[in-house]
């Protein structure tokens, strides 16, 4: 019961939080942990539900953030005809829909590639898919405007009864705009993990020959998983690139994609939870550090704390942390798996 | 039924009358210039329980990983019911109700065995990922029906109690049942179980055979490679002994342990009895 | 055909290190599986130790090399003994995970300890370059180039014609075999990663007065080891020495003829296509199934 409760509980708390909490600073950067767990979350779903480690996962949040920042500021393509192609300045949700299709569509290319291509392999292909991305954003500066960045990018916006469309310039609404994003991601992974689809995407990574035996498609499933994934973390790039409204070729740097699997590992892969307690702890753990240390001594506390997770909670907290409530309440064991603990709706 | 079994011609197997179930033809598989399997045929009859055995290396498993689609033969080809399975990948294979356990892990270790039976029971699942996304009406009536057939085949092996345990905590033996109910829920006519029996003790042998004849009385035709020869005599109808990747006798039980070949095959290795 | 000869004389001179690179990454996958994420780091790391050694202490460039490399040698070993002996047998995604937080800790570590600055290693020899023919070449590179072609034919003997590389060798086909054959395979695995380490390192170090020296200078470098280790098939070493020279030819041609912003993206360009049509690199040894 009180499982079931939690999110609802943890949802309230997020969504009155501006309510109390009206220091700025803090709200930015709830905005930018918030973007970040978006992309913790579909990476979850390729390495914790799927068993796939992909480290160019940066490359889909990259590619929506600058999708949707070309759309919406316009642009043209001299693709060496006389005519350039020329689109204009698109709605801005448009921009952001174009942004997360985009993504996906990458996202499908590379889960094509993942079944060719396995294992440490797989990992090295996707790391240099990243790098490709951001040689391009460099140096296609007709388009990109390379190192110089994409600058103006409008904000998203919203319409209001009597108001009408106004943009989401301040924090307090991006705050609210990103926490809906994320319920949206959240309910959708649920929904996936909890059926047929998911268990499928679940037997790939416990057990591949033994779910082809039984008939499952495993290359098609994967497909499926890294296209909704990546078409999140083109969600979660769109929001980025509208929320700081420019847009430049660091967007691609590994170390993102290092956040997101660290954020991932530690709240617990293969869990609904894991990438939003992971990704709350280390988007505070940078703003704690700030007060007290160099920039570069926090990097090393990062470094360190991924290894001590790795080392002594391999699980990552969320499951721990689920043995230690089973353990202190002698109730009859509750029966529920790791796998989809968490997605779980038996009605007990 | 289970415990005579019926007369079935003893010598060529091509006279059989039966509907055949599986048919391998002049197989052979050549792994870099190493013969795993020189030319193999045989065909398993509709509704029997059919033992491939043989000493070890003798290419069983090889035989069950091309007839599964997991390894492609050199030459010769898998029919069954009018399709060729040398051409088709494995979860095709199965689409056509030929399903395999495998000798080490048949199970999905990190899941319920609630939920190990479910991911079986993809095939007789029709939810795809839109419907999922959105919870469809028709989803929550789909989940509740193969939770209802998942509970019946638990029931079947024997593991009902345990449908909320995690898989890997399970001993060895109720392992084993639940590879061959994941299987089951894969909606098999034709079952291969790739040493089923190995490291069971005896009561949990016994226990074992009256699931496989279960399974046969259900309609569904059994392919078994195992080493417990006891178990291998009691419930075959049928046995085809490979030896270095050649058949070397095929034919009923009682006839097949007095071959002179057999014997002599299996006295070159050293008689082996149970528990490989 | 001058420039043509030009740039066949420095993609040779660039491939040498990749090569040197390669070798040690391949070799460090092909015997502990580990895909190692600090390797990059441990060219830094070479690069600032001739840097403090030559440049700081002002000792001979030639001792400084030798000495950079015996130090990437312990910083190796040292990573081994505390990261990597406890997580034997853990799954590659494992030691991935660590070998990355390792990276970052020791990327910030020279960060905090030199600065964001970069340096540069004083170069010993005259900087006039050197003429043949059509071709002209700065001294240091040729030294560069000669002493990573005679690293890898020592690497090549130590490897083939010792018993330390029998028992590596032996370890690389079969860790279980070779230690009932009376290999020590905690010491071989300390010993491989030190060596790899170490090869890292004094590429690094090599490249010192070329390039300039500052802390993320091994991040697109390990990426490009990680290129050539995968043209070569991961954990095949005559492979690296061919994928680091092919991805030297390819990027001195490629931006030359094609496009200069695009020349680092070249490899990882050559790698994806690579893969497409040879999921296993271009000269995969043979793996076993299962």
């Amino acid at each position: 019961m009180t499982q079931q409760l939690l999110p609802w509980l943890f949802l309230a708390f997020m969504a009155t939080l501006p309510l109390w909490m009206t220091d700025l600073y803090v709200l930015h950067v709830l905005v930018s942990t918030g973007i970040f767990i978006i992309g913790a979350m579909s990476l979850n779903l390729l390495l914790g539900y799927t068993g796939q480690l992909s480290l160019g996962h940066i490359a889909f949040f990259g590619i929506g953030a600058y999708t949707s920042a070309l759309l919406s500021l316009g642009f043209d393509l001299d693709l060496g005809g006389a005519e350039p192609f020329v689109v204009g300045p698109q709605p801005v949700w448009i921009a952001f829909t174009g942004g997360v299709l985009m993504a996906a569509a990458f996202g499908g290319l590379i889960g094509k590639l993942a079944f060719r291509v396995r294992g440490a392999y797989f990992v090295i292909v996707t790391i240099s898919f990243a790098q490709v991305m951001r040689m391009v954003a460099l140096n296609w500066v007709d388009l990109t405007e390379g190192p110089m960045a994409l600058t103006g990018i409008p904000p998203l916006s919203v319409w209001l009864p009597g108001e009408g469309v106004i943009g989401l310039y301040d924090k307090l609404s991006n705050y609210l705009l990103v926490l809906g994003v994320a319920v949206v991601c959240y309910v959708v992974i649920r929904h996936l993990v909890d059926s047929r689809v998911g268990r499928a995407m679940v037997a790939l990574r416990e057990n591949e020959p033994l779910a082809r035996s039984v008939g499952i498609d495993v290359t098609r499933y994967l497909v499926i998983a890294t296209v909704i994934a990546a078409g999140m973390a083109g969600a979660a790039g769109g929001l980025y690139a509208h929320y700081v409204r420019i847009v430049d070729p660091d967007v691609f740097l590994f170390i993102y994609t290092v956040t997101m699997v660290i954020m991932v590992i530690t709240g617990g892969k293969g869990t609904l939870a894991g990438p939003i307690v992971g990704g709350l702890l280390f988007g505070a753990l940078p703003e704690v550090l700030r007060e007290v240390a160099r920039p570069e001594v926090q990097w090393i506390v990062y470094g360190i704390a991924m290894i001590v997770i790795v080392f002594f909670l391999p699980q990552g907290i969320v499951p721990a942390a689920g043995r230690l409530w089973e353990r202190l309440r002698p109730r009859r064991p509750a029966p529920g798996g790791t796998a989809l603990r968490a997605g779980k709706e038996t009605s007990a | 039924m289970s415990a005579a079994p019926a007369p079935v011609p003893v010598s060529a197997p091509a006279s059989a009358p039966a509907p055949v179930a599986l048919d391998v033809r002049e197989v052979a598989v050549h792994f870099s210039g190493l013969v795993a399997i020189a030319s193999m045929s045989f065909r398993v009859p509709e509704g029997e329980i059919v033992s491939l055995i043989g000493p070890n290396g003798a290419g069983k498993t090889t035989a069950f990983n091309v007839i599964t689609g997991f390894l492609k033969p050199t030459r010769g080809t898998v029919l069954c019911g009018g399709s060729d399975l040398t051409r088709l990948t494995p979860e095709r294979i199965a689409a056509l109700g030929v399903v395999r356990t495998f000798q080490r892990t048949s199970i999905f270790a990190g899941c319920t065995v609630l939920e190990n039976v479910l991911t079986g029971l993809h095939r007789r699942g029709r939810t795809e990922t839109l419907a999922a996304l959105l919870r469809l009406p028709g989803v929550r009536a789909e989940t509740q029906r193969l939770r209802a057939t998942a509970a019946e085949i638990l029931a079947f092996v024997g593991l009902a109690h345990r449908d909320g345990e995690l898989a890997a905590n399970l001993s060895y033996g109720e392992q084993r049942l639940l590879g061959i109910a994941i299987a089951l829920a894969a909606d098999p006519r034709l079952l291969l179980l790739d040493e089923p029996a190995a490291g069971l003790n005896p009561s949990e042998t016994e226990a074992f055979m009256g699931v496989v004849r279960g399974i046969r009385d259900r309609g569904v035709t059994v392919l078994l490679v195992e080493h417990d020869m006891r178990m291998v005599m009691t419930i075959s109808d049928r046995v085809v002994v490979l030896n270095h990747g050649r058949i070397i006798a095929e034919g009923r039980p009682e006839a097949v342990q007095s071959d002179p070949e057999v014997i002599r095959a299996y006295l070159g290795q050293g008689v082996r009895h149970a528990q490989g | 055909m001058a420039e043509f000869l030009q740039h066949c004389a420095n993609a040779m001179i660039l491939g040498g290190t990749y090569a040197l690179l390669g070798i040690g990454l391949t070799l460090i996958f092909g015997i502990m599986r580990v895909v190692n994420f600090t390797h990059g780091e441990l060219y830094t790391f070479g690069a600032y130790m001739a840097f403090m050694l030559a440049g700081l202490f002002a000792f001979n460039f030639f001792v400084s090399l030798v000495l950079a490399a015996l130090l990437g040698v312990a910083l190796g070993a040292l990573i081994e003994r505390v990261l990597l002996r406890p997580l034997r047998g853990a799954d590659i995604d494992t030691t991935m995970l660590v070998m990355i937080g390792a990276g970052i800790a020791l990327q910030a570590s020279e960060q905090l300890v030199w600065g964001g600055v970069a340096k540069s290693v004083p170069n010993p020899f005259p900087t006039a370059p050197l003429t043949i023919g059509p071709v002209s070449i700065g001294p240091i590179r040729l030294f560069v180039l000669g002493v990573a072609v005679l690293l890898l034919i020592a690497f090549y003997g130590l490897i083939n014609r010792t018993r330390l590389g029998m028992a590596m060798r032996a370890t690389f086909q079969d860790p279980d075999t070779a230690a009932l054959m009376g290999v020590n395979i905690r010491v071989m695995y300390t010993m491989t990663f030190a060596l790899g380490s170490g090869l890292a390192a004094i590429a690094g170090a090599l490249l010192g007065p070329i390039f300039i020296v500052y802390p993320t200078m091994g991040d697109l470098v390990a990426l490009k080891a990680f290129a050539i280790v995968i043209l070569g098939g991961l954990g095949n070493i005559p492979g690296a020495v061919i994928g680091g020279f092919v991805l030297a030819f390819v990027e001195e041609f490629g931006a030359g003829y094609v496009s200069s912003g695009y020349r680092d993206a070249m490899g990882f360009l050559l790698i994806i296509a690579v893969l497409i049509v040879r999921p296993r690199g271009l000269f995969a040894a043979k793996e076993r199934i299962g």
